[in-house]
């Protein structure tokens, strides 16, 4: 049961997490002769990493936590990606393809006569990292409020997230939006006055990510490990009864919803940041599945499996795409199956499972009857 | 119809198809035939290096009957005719000669010829003169083809053509075009001064046939200052007739298009309604099992073209049993090695199927390619035909046809078989079901195969209209659980509802605010109305306390 005791695996795992990021952030800096230098390449593929657990992380929280299966995750990864991505795009400046101080290449391509409305004041740092939470969280809590109250949960509730991410990806898919159309926005050249491209500056991004990450992770692990956790629990495993005790399951949920879409949100700008480029195929419902299965392979309702998970499965894929191209989708399918269908608590379970200590399993998830929603 | 009239008739035809042999063979047999006089040489304009000059003598060519100027216009338009420098007139064919005039052979290539002048104008004159002679000559096709030309062209010149084809014998079928096209030319500027009866007996012609190219010719004829008053109004209100006669057929247009979008997405959407909506099963390699449907219509079009070359036409109704069984066997074996574990799980259903549409994409694409493959279209479903101002294409309408009757079948199990009946006790009380000796696995098993079934015969269905390629299914897959949900779970009239709806509403949306925008609107309208209304349009309310 979830007591005083419980994730004491976050912490460990976010002290694993910035233990790494600092040794590759100082592998990388070492001279390209040392035979402990790591590659650029590496670090922003670790970086990569990093943001894509804040997103499983995200999962975790509302899909371990509150049963909210998330096929739309991606959804707010993405617009906080573009949020920072605006940004970067206006610090490129007069030093684009065109050359035009004022407008980003794209709308100078469009031959646009000035920035739509929505661009205003995203050539500041700090209107940027507002944009970066306030999008994402307003888009979840409109969202979320809706739904939760109109008591759309279960499966309707996964398939109307995915509707959601899909047509938000045909939309940023236009052009007329101002955004990039296809190609999204890239190119970017320096944050705050660092060179993006200089090793400094990704190890030292790296280093932020890692950093950030482990405040996500400590953070969400405060959110659920008390009071308010074994609450979040009751809600997602009898929500009427929840009810008829006279707590709201709605407030509840669209609280954790929306801390979780800020969560991927931050995930999302931190990747566009070391991964330099975001498009619109970030929005495919594929991508949010697949947030999921890292979750699931890592052990879902654990928040550290979240991150394993994440790392993971994307370790394994950079690995096979490299390597053998045309058998990922095998892997990555037998995965999602095998992980269903033998692993219900991920590897963390597996992990305690050998080690005897359930404790810190969260309980399974139990149905009472007549709760199938 | 008399004897007399029909020997008459039978005269006109063996005349028709005498004039329609091809020239050479002619050209022998009228060897002797007199020189034309030079004074009313017809075919003087076509030497003249003008272009106006050679569309005039084409345009006169084009009203006479003689079998040689009918001959010189073919020439023409294969660019066989050529000048020579003495102002002779020649048709080539292969490496001889023939004096284009008289049809005589030349026995010595002539010196210093040069291709007859051709621009966009002259091709125009051409292909109106080849229409009048088509009119007067051509078989009962090139005729109707010919008086549709003439009427969406209107050359008054060519109203003693049109005149002289209303007085022979025709075919019921060309009746109508030919006044039409005598309708038009009365009312086109160069037209003989016929009074203003006839002017407005003509503009009531235009007005009843409607169209665009009517249309033109009643506008161009009510500006005209010249043109009885009277008549010039009856014009101006046939106008109005015409365009709202065209708005609430391209209406009807985009209502159709809508059914047939509605058709497709009730087809994909059907075999969810039975796994989703009746077992509650979110099957995420749903649109693999239509890709797999989609696929085994090629296979089987493509092992009936090595077998039997001749039966290929047939391929698409031999390809709806195949690829239910296909799709219907391959369901039931992933409700029995997968699905079943995993009851009662409803999330996690949805992750394994997903993983299992990846797999099943991935086999697709080892065994087939990543490229489209060639499903073709049989010549029956090819073409379309008018239903008024309506354009029916044969293929989304044969779509439409086979969604009702697929949608028939379905309701015929699920109301009217024991097996049916056992599935519904199944998904109501499992518990109860099985202690009534109703083997729940089985029943299981078959439900979900039947769903399958249905996916794979909307394969069958898409391969005709999209391409086929192992990512067809993902582009229905979001649909399809829309259309269901949006329906209402468990109710097949929902999911049909909900389908036209879906459909209509998007075509309707489509002119408004263009293709894409209008997908994102109706996606969010669709949320909007799930939220409202979490279980659809026409749920199935129960008295639980979460229904």
């Amino acid at each position: 049961m979830t007591g005083e005791f419980a994730f004491r695996g976050v912490v460990r795992t976010a002290a694993a997490v910035l233990v790494v990021a600092a040794l590759l952030a100082l592998g990388s800096l070492l001279p390209a002769s040392n035979p402990l230098s790591v590659s650029p390449f590496v670090v922003t593929l670790a970086g990569k990493y990093l943001a894509y657990a804040m997103l499983a992380l995200a999962v975790d929280l509302v899909w371990g936590f509150v049963g909210i299966l998330t096929l739309g995750h991606a959804a707010f990864f993405a617009l906080g990606g573009y949020a920072m991505g605006m940004y970067l795009v206006r610090e490129i400046g007069a030093r684009g393809v065109y050359g035009n101080p004022d407008l980003p290449d794209f709308m100078v391509f469009l031959s646009w006569k000035s920035l739509p409305w929505y661009w205003w004041g995203s050539d500041h740092v700090l209107v940027a990292a507002v944009l970066v939470l306030a999008v994402p969280g307003a888009l979840a809590a409109l969202f979320g409020w809706l739904a939760f109250r109109s008591r759309v949960g279960g499966v309707y509730l996964s398939i109307i997230t995915q509707a959601l991410t899909y047509a938000l990806m045909l939309a940023f898919f236009q052009n007329g939006l101002g955004f990039g159309g296809n190609n999204g926005l890239t190119d970017f050249k320096d944050v705050l006055g660092f060179d993006l491209h200089q090793p400094g500056t990704r190890a030292g991004l790296l280093i932020i990510s890692a950093l950030v990450l482990a405040g996500a992770m400590l953070a969400t692990r405060a959110l659920v490990g008390g009071r308010f956790g074994r609450l979040l629990i009751a809600v997602r495993d009898a929500q009427s009864r929840t009810r008829f005790l006279g707590y709201r399951p709605d407030q509840v949920k669209l609280l954790v919803w929306v801390a979780s879409a800020l969560i991927a949100a931050v995930g999302g700008a931190l990747y566009v940041l070391q991964v330099g480029i975001i498009n619109p195929g970030e929005f495919a419902p594929a991508n949010s599945i697949e947030s999921v299965i890292w979750v699931a392979v890592g052990g879902r309702g654990t928040l550290s499996g979240a991150v394993i998970g994440a790392v993971l499965v994307n370790l394994g894929k950079t690995l096979f795409t490299a390597w053998l191209p045309e058998l990922w989708l095998y892997g990555l399918g037998a995965l999602f199956i095998a992980t269903t269908l033998f692993l219900p608590q991920g590897l963390v379970g597996l992990g305690r499972h050998i080690n005897r200590r359930r404790d810190e399993v969260t309980p399974e998830v139990t149905r009472p009857a007549g709760d199938a929603a | 119809m008399s004897d007399r009239r029909r020997r008459i008739a039978l005269l006109a035809l063996l005349g028709v198809a005498l004039a329609g042999a091809p020239a050479p063979s002619r050209a022998q047999t009228v060897d002797a035939a007199p020189p034309v006089a030079a004074a009313a040489d017809p075919y003087a304009g076509l030497t003249s290096p003008h272009f106006e000059a050679i569309a005039a003598a084409v345009g006169r060519l084009g009203t006479e009957g003689a079998p040689q100027a009918q001959a010189v216009l073919r020439a023409l338009s294969a660019h066989h005719l050529f000048v020579a420098e003495d102002g002779g007139l020649y048709v080539r064919e292969g490496e001889s000669w023939t004096d284009a005039r008289t049809g005589a052979p030349v026995t010595s290539a002539p010196a210093g010829v040069r291709a007859v002048r051709e621009n966009n104008r002259v091709r125009g004159a051409l292909a109106q003169a080849m229409a009048g002679q088509a009119l007067l000559a051509g078989d009962a096709a090139a005729r109707r083809d010919a008086a549709a030309r003439l009427a969406d062209h209107p050359d008054p010149a060519m109203l003693p053509v049109v005149d002289r084809a209303l007085a022979t014998p025709h075919e019921a079928g060309l009746e109508a075009p030919l006044r039409r096209a005598r309708a038009a030319m009365l009312l086109s500027p160069g037209a003989p001064a016929t009074g203003e009866q006839a002017q407005s007996a003509a503009v009531r012609v235009l007005r009843d046939a409607g169209g665009l190219d009517a249309r033109a010719v009643l506008a161009r004829f009510a500006a005209d200052e010249t043109a009885p008053a009277e008549a010039r109004q009856a014009a101006q209100s046939a106008i109005v007739t015409i365009d709202r006669r065209i708005r609430l057929w391209s209406l009807a247009q985009q209502v159709f298009y809508g059914l047939s979008l509605g058709s497709v997405l009730l087809l994909a959407a059907m075999g969810l309604a039975i796994t989703f909506g009746v077992m509650g099963i979110i099957n995420m390699a749903h649109g693999e099992l239509v890709m797999l449907g989609a696929y085994t219509t090629y296979l089987t079009q493509k092992t009936l073209m090595a077998v039997a070359p001749g039966l290929a036409a047939f391929s698409l109704p031999l390809a709806v049993p195949a690829a239910f069984l296909v799709c219907g066997a391959a369901g039931m074996l992933i409700e029995r090695g997968l699905i079943r574990f995993l009851y009662g799980r409803p999330l996690e259903t949805l992750l394994a199927t997903w993983g299992l549409s990846l797999v099943l994409q991935q086999a697709v694409r080892s065994l087939f390619g990543p490229t489209n493959v060639a499903v073709a279209t049989p010549g029956w479903l090819a073409g379309s035909f008018q239903l008024g101002g309506l354009t029916v294409t044969l293929d989304r309408f044969a779509i439409m046809l086979f969604a009702g009757a697929v949608m028939g079948a379905v309701f015929l199990v699920l109301r009217r078989t024991a097996l049916g009946l056992q599935m519904r006790a199944v998904t109501q009380n499992r518990r109860m079901a099985a202690l009534m000796g109703i083997r729940t696995a089985r029943v299981d098993a078959l439900t979900f195969g039947l769903g399958s079934g249905v996916a794979g015969l909307a394969g069958v269905a898409v391969s005709q209209i999209d391409n086929v390629s192992p990512n067809l299914g993902q582009g229905y897959i979001i649909d399809s659980f829309l259309v269901v949900v949006f329906g209402g779970v468990g109710n097949l009239w929902g999911t049909l509802a909900a389908a036209m709806t879906l459909g209509v509403g998007g075509k309707a949306l489509e002119p408004l605010v263009g293709a894409v925008s209008g997908k994102i609107l109706l996606l969010v309208l669709v949320i909007l109305f799930i939220q409202r209304h979490p279980r659809g349009m026409f749920p199935l309310r129960g008295r639980g306390v979460e229904s």
